[in-house]
């Protein structure tokens, strides 16, 4: 239940608030799901899905950070004041 | 595919597995909550990788292993009785309660059916006109938007056939909870990426300034998992004990609030019981008086269910001891033995997020971060 894997929304079928439904694409399937949660989407947007619901919408730039973040690291983790090896 | 690959780089997650042996100084303690992440530690080796200097202990976050057999119990009940259609999640359906599972109902004669969605259990109940649905909703707040929207679904179409049997549970009074008991070892949380997206993480503020204990917001793929490790071993080096939102792609400071308002519409905080743990104070969440017609607990009069002849007993079950972090899987003597994800003898080994099943499926297996 709680392995939710982001799909990218591929069409609307219903914007009614509480019914609202659009197809999501996942790896290879599409499936029809609930958007009440994420009315905000749109067509190309990724999505997480559970339980066939749609709980948030990927934020495309966050995504992005986590590189600049890990090439920090990369530097963070040859200065003195992180890198403090195990004997 | 997009958000998925790029986050299972080899070569990165290499170099941050480096980052972190380098920048621990002594090995920490650090649990993961959510039974997702247990499974992605595992089957990426991330567990094995980093266990010279970091010790992961495996939290409560599997919604199916902390559901008490009473609520097992009382969906087995709702099965038997005729004219009831009882529709839960796959996975509920071979977890034990105090006797039996559903599936053992099922081969009684019980209608049980599984679904991917409650709200597939109310195309259910519109398909059969003549018997009354009930969804058994378990899950954490990740699931919850689903079964009260399923409910809401239901009140606008008005089903007189649909009804909920809810043992929702909360995320943060289990933490409270671990954090509180006096063998409490864990030194940093890595909180659960999907319970965030929908409450939030303002509310563990107030862990942070009792506990003094650093939480680190994590999603599932090897790198934000090994990022997330890489800060909260980074706020214990420096005794500085913060929040970090390691999955910002997914998670806003104040969550998804248009889900939270369909959570709260129909569901208010209760008390709850977890299995293993017993009640915890505000650790679950119950069905709203003005819902209670689409409360299967307020609909049904509840009674015991007959024992099998041959009941399965699973009490000897150490499903407490795991879930609390207590102990890791293999050291439970049914482990592998009397106890495998074919014949499970509790639901952690059910479970696609249970600790014993991800030990089963890749500790064995000796997968590796390569
Ligand atoms: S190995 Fe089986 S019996 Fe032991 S704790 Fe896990 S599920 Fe329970």
């Amino acid at each position: 239940m709680c392995l939710g894997v982001p799909g990218r929304v591929q069409q609307w079928i219903d914007r009614d608030p509480l019914f609202a439904r659009a197809i999501i694409q996942f790896d290879g399937v599409a499936r029809e799901c609930h958007m009440a949660c994420v009315p905000e989407a749109n067509v190309g947007d990724y999505v997480i899905v559970h339980a066939g619901v749609a709980i948030c919408r990927l934020e495309e730039a966050e995504a992005a950070r986590i590189f600049e973040e890990l090439d920090r690291v990369d530097v963070l983790g040859s200065t003195a004041k992180d890198a403090r090896p195990k004997e | 595919m997009k958000y998925v690959d790029d986050f299972r780089n080899p070569e990165q997650a290499r170099k941050l597995v480096e980052q972190i042996r380098r920048r621990a100084t002594q090995r920490w303690v650090l649990m993961d909550v959510c039974g997702g992440q247990t499974h992605s530690l595992m089957r990426y080796g991330i567990e094995a990788a980093l266990a010279d200097c970091v010790e992961l202990i495996h939290g409560p976050g599997c919604p199916v292993c902390v559901t008490p057999s009473d609520a097992i119990d009382a969906a087995q009940y709702l099965a038997l009785q005729p004219g009831v259609i009882l529709a839960s999640f796959g996975d509920m359906l071979r977890v034990p309660g105090s006797q039996q599972t559903l599936m053992n109902i099922r081969a009684r004669g019980g209608e049980v059916r599984f679904v991917y969605s409650p709200i597939d259990a109310i195309e259910l109940a519109k398909q059969n006109p003549n018997s009354h649905v009930v969804f058994f909703a378990v899950g954490f707040e990740t699931t919850a938007p689903a079964t009260a929207l399923a409910i809401l679904h239901a009140k606008k179409l008005g089903l007189e056939n649909f009804s909920v049997l809810a043992s929702h549970v909360r995320v943060l009074p289990a933490m409270e909870a671990l954090l509180q008991d006096s063998e409490c070892r864990i030194q940093a949380f890595l909180a659960a990426g999907h319970v965030c997206t929908v409450t939030g993480y303002q509310q563990y503020e107030q862990l942070i300034q009792r506990f003094q204990i650093p939480i680190v917001i994590a999603g599932f793929e090897p790198l934000d998992l090994l990022q997330a490790i890489w800060e909260a071993v980074g706020m214990l080096e420096s005794e500085l004990p913060s929040i970090v939102n390691c999955y910002a792609r997914s998670v806003r400071p104040a969550g998804n609030q248009q889900a939270q308002a369909t959570v709260d519409e129909v569901y208010e905080i209760a008390d709850q019981a977890w299995r293993g743990f017993g009640v915890i104070p505000h650790g679950g969440l119950k069905i709203r008086q003005q819902y209670r017609h689409f409360d299967a607990s307020k609909r049904f009069k509840f009674e015991q269910v007959m024992p099998l002849a041959s009941s399965m007993g699973h009490d000897i079950c150490m499903s407490a001891e795991v879930m609390s972090g207590r102990i890791k899987p293999p050291q439970c003597p049914y482990f592998g033995v009397q106890c495998t994800t074919e014949h499970p003898l509790g639901a952690p080994m059910v479970s696609s997020e249970g600790a014993c099943a991800a030990y089963m499926l890749y500790h064995l297996r000796g997968t590796s971060i390569s």
